[in-house]
């Protein structure tokens, strides 16, 4: 190859020679640097979901809420509808059993909550089936927190992200009729065997009468570590520590009932529930939320939450908290349920959209409502 | 012969280690903020390599600072030579203020800063929710342009290296030449 060691351009002789510079290789070359960086943009989009158009993005999750109900200015885009609470939670040393999360050692935590009803409505009338929802924010020491949303169902009615998508639409009420297409729930159904099975459960748990008597679930699983380091699959509700009565059948007055009930009922006494950690064995399924574990499995009382107040929805209460449920203490974790993550990125996408909006107060007025 | 004269060694340590950290860091950023399963997972990497990246930044910077980089290959022209030395400092400003921006988004949101298990970083700001919003947009803004000044990096370094062939690159190489 002695051509390319042939031609030094003038001008840098105290460099050793080069190859020789040829039409042919510069173009080469031209073409190289060109693919490289085309590969790079390509790359960048495929990884960041641009396209293909129709893959599953957190992005298209917050859009879809936005296309059944509307696009509400500073709200969340689903469990719209709410009210801030506050309060705190005395555990009583059973659950450092399984965790060495420092919620669960003797003491008590203060608490932010929120009770919401599901939905991207943030003025829906309240009605009974409704899902109701309670979200905690645990403020642990040295900045520590633990979060948790939690719903009044059994069971979750879909196993994967894309389940839920879907069921988005399929159930999306017609204007005509106020239920849904049963032909679209019909196909949805045929294609998610265990939705139809989840709604099964949910319809032997028929809605207690207000926020302050549901049973709030976690319903996914999560493993707890102890002090000791062993670890096991966790499952926790909240049960109301009061007399729990039968939803009324027929809609009492009023747009907010379910809300002016609870604001009524706190404004006399704090509100309790028992903090149930419901251990499971191996084998229990921890990847799928619309499956309930066997009724036998071992269940540790491990204190109890007392919400004493709620609040309107304002800056620096609930309102500006995303109750993200992969906000976990040093003693819990994550299982491997798809549902957990895709839950985590949807919020954060919900709370990122609504944080940089305007915001307008919301519908449920805890002054107004004492009046 | 006069080889290349060439980067101290660990400022090309340096160099190629944070060039595979921030372009690993700028694809799990893409992707996670864009996949509902793989988010927790990717979140988990994101936040301590960002904080990495933000250590290796001042290190590398102050490196920089106390040792005169070899000479540009002598064909270079002035404007050549400041588009060289504009987009370095960008890279370096854009590797500083991408990491404290994501440490400062995460404390406007009130959210704790998890580096790993029980390790976490104390708040970088107060929360504020608008505030948040607004640097979460300037952290997906930041990170478009450092991956378009890398990928301009890249491509002039091969530009040089493929077409001109004036041994630029053998300035970060470390074979002997």
């Amino acid at each position: 190859m002695t051509d390319e060691t042939a031609a030094a351009p003038p001008g840098d002789s105290a460099d050793p020679p080069r190859k020789e510079w040829s039409r042919r290789s510069a173009l080469l070359g031209l073409a190289a640097i060109g693919g490289a960086g085309t590969a790079g943009i390509g790359g960048l989009a495929y990884a960041g979901g641009r396209f293909p158009a129709d893959r599953l993005t957190p992005a298209r999750f917050a859009d879809r809420f936005e296309q059944v109900y509307g696009k509400h200015a500073g709200f969340r885009r689903n469990h719209a509808k709410g009210v801030s609470a506050a309060g705190y939670f005395t555990a009583d040393g059973a659950g450092t059993e399984v965790s060495r999360a420092t919620v669960f050692a003797p003491g008590r935590t203060p608490v932010t909550g929120r009770f919401s009803l599901s939905g991207g409505l943030p003025d829906a009338p309240d009605t009974a089936p409704t899902v109701r929802g309670l979200g905690l924010l645990f403020h642990l020491p040295d900045g520590e927190q633990w979060r948790t949303a939690m719903i009044n169902l059994p069971v979750f009615l879909d196993r994967t992200p894309q389940g839920f998508y879907a069921r988005m639409l399929a159930a999306r009420p017609l204007p005509a009729t106020g239920k849904p297409d049963p032909e679209k729930m019909a196909a949805f159904l045929a294609e998610y065997p265990e939705t139809a099975k989840a709604m099964a459960v949910v319809k032997r748990h028929p809605p207690t009468s207000g926020f302050h008597d549901s049973t709030y679930n976690a319903l996914n699983a999560f493993r707890c570590t102890n002090e000791a380091g062993d670890t096991v699959p966790v499952r926790w509700s909240l049960k109301p520590a009061g007399p729990v009565g039968a939803g009324s059948t027929t809609a009492p007055p009023g747009r907010d009932h379910l809300f002016d009930a609870l604001i009524a009922k706190v404004a006399r006494e704090p509100l309790r529930w028992r903090l149930v950690l419901t251990v499971g064995r191996p084998g229990d399924p921890t990847d799928d939320a619309t499956l309930p574990w066997p009724g036998d499995r071992r269940t540790i009382d491990a204190g109890t939450l007392t919400i004493d107040s709620v609040q309107t929805e304002a800056a620096g209460n609930a309102r500006d908290v995303n109750f993200d449920p992969l906000i976990l203490p040093d003693g819990i974790a994550a299982s491997d349920d798809p549902l957990l993550s895709a839950r985590s990125a949807v919020y954060s996408q919900s709370f990122t959209r609504r944080a940089g909006e305007p915001k307008t107060p919301s519908p449920v007025d805890v002054t107004k409502e004492r009046r | 012969m006069s080889g290349t004269e060439k980067f101290g060694v660990l400022a090309r340590l340096l160099h190629w280690g944070m060039a595979v950290m921030v372009v690993a860091m700028l694809f799990i950023g893409a992707a996670m903020v864009a996949s509902p399963t793989a988010y927790d997972a990717l979140q988990d990497v994101h936040r301590p390599l960002g904080m990495l990246i933000l250590v290796f930044t001042v290190v590398r910077f102050v490196n920089r600072l106390r040792h005169r980089p070899p000479a540009l290959p002598p064909a270079m022209g002035r404007w050549e030579r400041a588009a060289a030395k504009g987009s370095e400092y960008l890279l370096y400003a854009l590797m500083f203020t991408l990491p404290l921006i994501g440490w400062g988004m995460l404390s406007a949101a009130g959210y704790p800063i998890v580096l790993y298990g029980p390790l976490r970083l104390p708040g970088l700001l107060p929360s504020d929710p608008a505030l948040y919003a607004v640097l979460r947009q300037t952290h997906t803004v930041l990170a478009y342009l450092l991956f378009a000044a890398f990928l301009t990096h890249a491509c002039a370094v091969l530009f040089h290296t493929l077409v001109l062939r004036d041994r630029l690159l053998g300035r970060m190489t470390f074979r002997r030449e």
